[in-house]
């Protein structure tokens, strides 16, 4: 085990391409899946925010008024709010969730390490409305914390933007620790030795070893929570309603509410810039992977 | 079998996404609407039928009714579906109980041709008015159309008014010294972090409803709902509005002691929270009257005809009405039923008490109202 390559790329001279052309219709089926999963809600997507359909005769035509639509007013104060808030659980939870995995993988103690990993797993499906309700009776106005530490007192308020990134970071760190655990165990107690034995003080080993090689799948770790916090609808929905305005929020008023009429096409076009932020992010993400990829394979 | 044959598969493969995509473009633009034909699917009256008896005899053959949305505890539609289904052995599906208007209207759009199509819909007037623009009603008058008011309903049967009720404030008397009985008290001081609305006004028609109502009782009109979004600026500035989407649930728990919602959805809730310890009061804001009905209608492509018409018949029957009016829910006929001497003297007795008749926004004046508060609400309680 200890002498596996650490490098992805495999022994040179090995006909990778050749037999690959041969049997490239064994990945026929991915690409079947892939176009039916994701090619054809993506194209219906696309087709939709670009298209207007006039309600009394039914035809439709080509307009980019959804996409401008969903790019100003409270819909551009609600993507800036996903984007924002998003931004602060990714951060957090990654700082948060990374101190804990490393405690978890430093205290070599495995009945701790199967604890906290269950438990994570757990907690990190732990979001919806459940949560919503949970943290209202908890540190809501009336919430049992609340009274019990006179939180109202300080000004603190779980129904803003500081209330959701709480609620938020109750699944999202636990959903990190799962995450980098695997990374974190990636780094080799060799190293650690070695750079000990060239003098290195344990400060040193992280700025120049441990945090480098991590930082590619901390970036990914980040990204992913990034995207989860991004998506997140009902635990928002739940406890704020609209007073922090959010993407996701809108879209489901437009889409799937009980006042706003024939506002499908306009959900669509807030969803495509939705998927456009998101594959921003991803490109970020790509070439840091495969940075991370070299180190811990 | 190893023979390297790259061209034509790739072509196929090729050709095989170029279909995808043409289905999914094409999918979304054209609908193949199945030929609808049959006695029943065409019948505007029971009469064209051949009489009620008919019409039961064809619904019983078709055994079975498609219906979407419709919550159990939402102005008793349980006892509703219940009674129906003993009372002609037909069964009813209900599809997502919690579902939303548009959900409902978008299943009866989408499954044009299908087994699985809406038969009958229950939505809000501005997506019966959607419904009607997309050819999606099929005009029927039901035996009691004549005591339907004339405003609570479209001339050519396409859609009425079925049930309705008013905004009331609900208000827990344990929490609260006074309960409120008008809008205007709901700025006091003691009620802060107590005020909240079923959800928000983007998404929930009560809560846009209660906009409209705040807006009537501070010099606002159906024309003009900016002192609506004013009040609730000034609640949240006093610290009186709670954000959280109101429910039994959150009303239990103390978080929201005062919610402003449907009358026959508070007093609905009575119950479930009388038996938790919570007194309950419902009162009907005097400075701020609002009222809103749903509709009824059915699917032009509906794939059971016949016991989507029994079901209208059923709802708007003397034994119908009665159980909205039971569930605290004032049912259309509601005045001719009281002449009739047919309505349940007791359930109408039950309801909160208002004075005047009610007025409702014309469709012009309901889109501009949804522009400005769409537009404004973040804008006053962010």
């Amino acid at each position: 085990m200890s002498d596996r390559p650490t490098t992805a790329a495999g022994p040179p001279g090995r006909p990778t391409r050749r037999t690959g052309r041969l049997h490239w219709p064994a990945v026929v089926p991915f690409f079947a899946f892939l176009a039916l999963c994701f090619g054809l809600p993506a194209g219906a997507l696309v087709y939709g925010a670009f298209t207007a359909t006039d309600p009394a005769t039914g035809d439709s035509h080509a307009t980019l008024d959804n996409v401008r639509q969903s790019l100003k007013g409270i819909y551009a104060t609600g993507l800036g709010g996903s984007v924002q808030l998003s931004l602060i659980c990714a951060l957090l939870a990654t700082l948060f969730g990374t101190l804990i995995a490393q405690a978890v993988v430093g205290s070599r103690r495995p009945a701790l390490r199967r604890a906290v990993v269950a438990a994570s797993g757990v907690l990190a499906n732990f979001s919806g409305a459940p949560l919503a309700f949970a943290f209202v009776a908890t540190l809501g106005t009336t919430g049992t914390l609340t009274r019990l530490l006179s939180l109202d007192r300080t000004g603190f308020s779980l129904y803003t933007t500081a209330g959701l990134v709480l609620a938020y970071l109750y699944f999202m760190i636990p959903l990190m620790v799962v995450t980098v655990l695997p990374a974190l165990d990636g780094l080799r107690t060799q190293w650690r030795e070695a750079a000990a034995s060239c003098g290195a003080t344990r400060g040193q080993f992280w700025r120049h070893i441990g945090i480098p090689v991590l930082l590619p799948s901390l970036l990914g770790g980040a990204v992913l929570l990034f995207g989860t916090a991004f998506a997140s609808h009902a635990t928002a929905a739940v406890m704020v309603g609209s007073s922090v305005p959010l993407i996701t929020v809108q879209i489901s008023n437009a889409l799937a509410g009980n006042v706003l009429v024939g506002q499908e096409n306009l959900a669509l076009a807030m969803s495509l810039n939705m998927v456009v932020i998101a594959l921003l992010v991803m490109a970020v993400q790509i070439p840091l992977q495969r940075r991370s990829a070299r180190w811990l394979g | 079998m190893k023979r390297p044959r790259p061209a034509p598969a790739r072509r196929a493969l090729a050709v095989g996404i170029a279909v995808l995509v043409a289905a999914t473009a094409a999918g979304g633009c054209g609908y193949a609407p199945a030929a609808v034909t049959g006695k029943a699917a065409t019948a505007r009256s029971a009469a064209d039928l051949g009489g009620m008896g008919a019409l039961v005899k064809a619904a019983k053959k078709e055994g079975r009714l498609n219906v979407y949305a419709l919550a159990p505890d939402w102005a008793n539609y349980g006892e509703m579906i219940k009674t129906f289904e003993r009372k002609y052995g037909i069964e009813v599906n209900n599809e997502n109980p919690g579902g939303s208007s548009q959900l409902a209207l978008g299943a009866a759009d989408k499954r044009r041709g299908q087994d699985r199509a809406v038969d009958a819909l229950d939505l809000g007037t501005a997506f019966m008015r959607n419904a009607q623009g997309k050819r999606l009603l099929a005009p029927y008058k039901v035996t009691g159309w004549p005591g339907i008011p004339r405003a609570q309903k479209q001339a050519d049967g396409s859609y009425l008014n079925n049930y309705g009720g008013y905004i009331s404030i609900g208000c827990d008397a344990h929490a609260v010294k006074k309960c409120p009985r008008t809008l205007a008290e709901l700025l006091r001081p003691e009620y802060r972090n107590k005020v909240a609305l079923n959800g928000n006004p983007a998404e929930s028609s009560s809560a846009f409803s209660a906009l409209f109502a705040a807006a009537l009782a501070n010099g606002g009109s159906f024309d003009d709902v900016r002192p609506g979004l004013e009040f609730f600026k000034k609640l949240k500035q006093r610290g009186n509005f709670v954000p959280v989407e109101s429910s039994p649930a959150t009303i239990r728990k103390g978080e929201t002691p005062i919610s402003l919602d449907w009358d026959y959805l508070n007093l609905g809730y009575r119950k479930e929270l009388t038996a938790k310890g919570v007194d309950w009061k419902v009162t009907v804001p005097s400075d701020g009257q609002y009222s809103q009905y749903y509709n009824q209608g059915i699917n032009a492509y509906a794939p059971h005809p016949a016991a989507a018409r029994l079901w209208l018949e059923f709802l708007y029957s003397p034994q119908g009405q009665n159980i909205w009016l039971r569930g605290y829910s004032r049912p259309a006929l509601l005045d001719r039923m009281e002449k009739d001497g047919t309505a349940d003297k007791k359930a109408a007795a039950r309801l909160p008490e208002v004075h005047g008749t009610p007025r409702f926004p014309t469709p012009e004046q309901e889109d501009a109202a949804k522009v400005a508060i769409n537009e404004g609400w973040g804008k006053a309680v962010g």
